[in-house]
């Protein structure tokens, strides 16, 4: 028997994330823990598997792989900077308000690297056992980081909830990947394509894998019929664990979810795309109009990200590369736009809260200038006005679409963007011409709606409320939205610079 | 020998009984239990799908142990949560976690 | 082949047939005398001295879950061992990156204090 030879170089930047997650529970178990030593080991580690992942995207030649299980070709490697995008923001946003929450800070940084092992492996994955694998890691990693703030019961109640739905999508991932196995004979992503490209032996279990399949991927997206626990999970959750999560999670699903249908399953595009098309524009709408009722940042955002997956998903119904190259671009901008909007409110969060009220934004502009012009950057770059990168982001999504022949979905995302401009800017014009003192009453018209806020406001003074003393902004928080206003700016500004090596990167999928 | 058609009659019956119980039960514990019931009729399809389709190869037999193996590791943190959860709340009752509705 | 199973009906038949004729006849021929002692369980001649149905304490669930994790990893030791010969080093070094990562994880609920109760 000949012995496997293991490309071991494929899994780089994975290995050194793992590495220092393991290094980091050894550290932490064996010193105790030394917050701004195991934020360094992460940072540094995180940092290293970038720059990984670009070198190897440097490779000239074929894109190496290990064995039929993985590839490192350049569309996997830039959903590997994708997610250390949000992975590096996520540790600095969270040096500041972990500690203040959990005894477990070694926990922390290492399942947060855990999870970005997964993640980083779902777009890597060729075979549906690696992609199960991968999924797997990143969603046991983020059930218990949704639940970190153990004081605080709706933090574990979010963490249950994300976990019950999340098991349960997980094992209709799983009955899916075993029909299509059944239908195919094979696990492997180019196997599976090769045995469809001669018609399938059974269409009937190859179309009811696929669909679920779909809704495996479909929750951890959050497209709508499976985003139930979005609305729960992302305020219950710690803010630096929601502003990681919303972005990286997104990432990684949608990277296997390309690679899955745009490889495995071409020769069935013509029945998922119209169902992930109809998809896509429930999910549009719902995320939009639910959003606009809230009058609680977390809340509005979970709201808010479930409508930009709906956008992304215009992208992969388009099935084209441009699509695919559309999807990874937006997801890019999501990220540093997304996360960076979290962490403005990882900023303005007090000790012990569960959401911020949207009130608390009423004369932003002139207690924390800076922080108030970063949180309008982020709130247009989300609605889609130029020149911020989730501009760009919806046009090449939409673009995509529209040359793929699905003009209906891009009407439908263009209305959606108007609506949404109406929350985001809202969010903008309370900063800056709302006074202050409208917190107040704000703050209870809120409460009627959630038992937390009126707990939080009904004790604590009117008139304090308003003039509260800005929180102290740590230097780790100030750097985090810092780097994510830059990051939205230079992409909106420059967009030419990534779209070109984009359109390389995805040819590998196809 | 027994056919196809058996093993996968089993496992949609499993899957159906994995699905009702994890929709109509109250108790995050029996949940947990309808979607483990769930994660066996897929080992069943994959092993069965396996011997009859490709007898030759073994990735469905890998898969399946696999699926145990993270089965498993999901079991030991739902269990986890729903304890942190009992803790606070005195109840695995899923009607009783009712914190964040609005 | 199905029939190959019909052994096994037949045996499923008669031990229910027998079962039932077994309950059946003492509940029709035996006379029926309830006395106090009677009713009570029965633990082995014990004179029971509280309710079964009582909560007990699981301090030690933290142990129970963290033996669910390790135990199950065992499962691949089992092919490992079974392809040991034709694997050779290759096989030993994998193992040993799996079983060391395993390693780490034990250190850490060892030195976390999660094995004491």
């Amino acid at each position: 028997m000949t012995l496997p030879t293991l490309d071991l170089v494929v899994l780089l930047p994975q290995l050194i994330v793992l590495t220092a997650a393991l290094l980091v529970l050894v550290v932490d178990g064996l010193s105790g823990a030394r917050s701004w030593l195991l934020a360094g080991i992460s940072l540094v580690a995180l940092l290293a598997a970038g720059a990984a992942a670009i070198w190897l995207s440097l490779q000239p030649g074929e894109p190496r792989r290990l064995q039929a299980m993985a590839v490192a070709d350049g569309f996997a490697l830039l959903f590997d900077v994708v997610i250390v995008v949000a992975a590096v923001l996520g540790v600095l946003l969270a040096y500041q308000s972990i500690p203040r929450i959990s005894q477990q800070v070694g926990s922390y940084y290492a399942l947060l690297l855990l999870a970005v092992v997964g993640m980083m492996t779902m777009g890597a994955a060729l075979d549906l056992i690696v992609v199960f694998l991968a999924l797997e890691i990143l969603s046991l990693a983020l059930y218990i980081l949704a639940g970190f703030n153990r004081s605080e019961p709706r933090s574990a109640e979010a963490s249950l909830k994300y976990f019950l739905l999340g098991a349960f999508a997980s094992a209709f991932f799983l009955y899916g990947a075993a029909l299509v196995y059944g239908a195919t004979a094979s696990l492997n992503l180019e196997a599976i394509a090769a045995a469809l490209a001669g018609g399938s032996r059974s269409p009937a279990m190859l179309y009811l894998g696929i669909a679920l399949l779909i809704v495996g991927f479909g929750f951890k997206v959050a497209l709508v019929p499976f985003h139930m626990w979005t609305p729960d999970v992302y305020p219950g959750a710690p803010t630096p664990v929601t502003a990681f999560m919303s972005a990286a999670t997104k990432a990684a699903a949608f990277a296997a979810f390309l690679r899955l249908f745009l490889t495995a399953l071409p020769t069935a595009q013509p029945t998922w795309s119209w169902a992930l098309a109809v998809l896509a524009a429930v999910t549009m709408t719902l995320g939009n109009v639910a959003a606009l009722r809230q009058r609680e940042l977390k809340r509005m955002l979970a709201y808010s990200s479930i409508a930009h997956a709906g956008y992304a998903a215009v992208g992969l119904v388009a099935g084209t590369a441009q699509g695919a190259g559309a999807v990874l671009f937006y997801l890019l901008a999501y990220a540093f736009m997304n996360v960076g909007a979290f962490g403005v409110v990882a900023a303005l969060e007090r000790a012990g809260e569960y959401d911020v009220a949207r009130g608390r934004l009423a004369g932003l502009s002139e207690r924390q200038p800076a922080l108030a012009a970063a949180m309008a950057i982020f709130m247009f770059s989300l609605t889609g006005i130029p020149p911020f990168a989730g501009f760009f982001g919806k046009l090449y999504v939409f673009g995509a679409a529209v040359a793929a022949g699905w003009g209906w979905l891009v009407v439908i995302g263009v209305i959606n963007s108007v609506i949404s401009a109406y929350y985001y800017l809202q969010v903008t014009v309370e900063m800056y011409f709302a006074a202050p003192a409208a917190e107040a009453p704000a703050a209870a018209a809120a409460g009627k709606k959630g038992r937390a806020v009126a707990k939080a406001a009904a004790p604590s003074p009117a008139p304090e409320e308003g003039k509260a003393a800005p929180a102290p902004l740590s230097r780790a928080t100030a750097a985090a939205v810092l780097a994510a206003a830059l990051g939205t700016v230079l992409i909106g500004v420059l967009p030419a610079l990534l779209t070109g090596w984009i359109a390389q990167a995805v040819q590998g999928i196809f | 020998m027994v056919p196809l058609s058996w093993y996968l009659v089993l496992a949609a019956a499993l899957f159906s009984l994995g699905l009702y119980g994890a929709l109509s039960r109250r108790n995050a514990i029996a949940v947990l239990m309808g979607v483990e019931l769930i994660l066996n009729a897929v080992n069943i399809n994959l092993v069965a799908f396996n011997r009859f389709i490709v007898p030759a190869a073994v990735n469905g037999q890998i898969f399946a142990l696999f699926v145990l193996a993270v089965a498993a590791a999901e079991a030991a943190v739902g269990l986890a949560l729903i304890i942190a959860i009992y803790r606070t709340r005195n109840t695995v009752n899923l009607e009783d976690a009712d914190l964040m509705k609005g | 082949m199905p029939s190959d199973y019909l052994p096994i009906l037949i045996l499923i038949v008669l031990a229910t047939v027998f079962a039932i004729i077994a309950m059946a006849l003492p509940a029709v021929l035996g006379p029926s005398r309830k006395t106090k002692a009677k009713l009570e369980p029965y633990e082995s001649g014990m004179v029971p001295y509280t309710d079964a149905r009582r909560r007990f304490p699981v301090q030690y669930y933290v142990i129970a879950v963290l033996f669910i994790l390790f135990d199950i990893e065992v499962i691949f030791l089992y092919p490992w061992a079974v392809m040991l010969r034709q694997l050779r080093l290759f096989g030993l070094i994998e193992m040993a990156v799996f079983l060391g990562i395993l390693l780490v994880g034990y250190v850490f609920v060892w030195k976390k204090g999660a094995l004491e109760w």
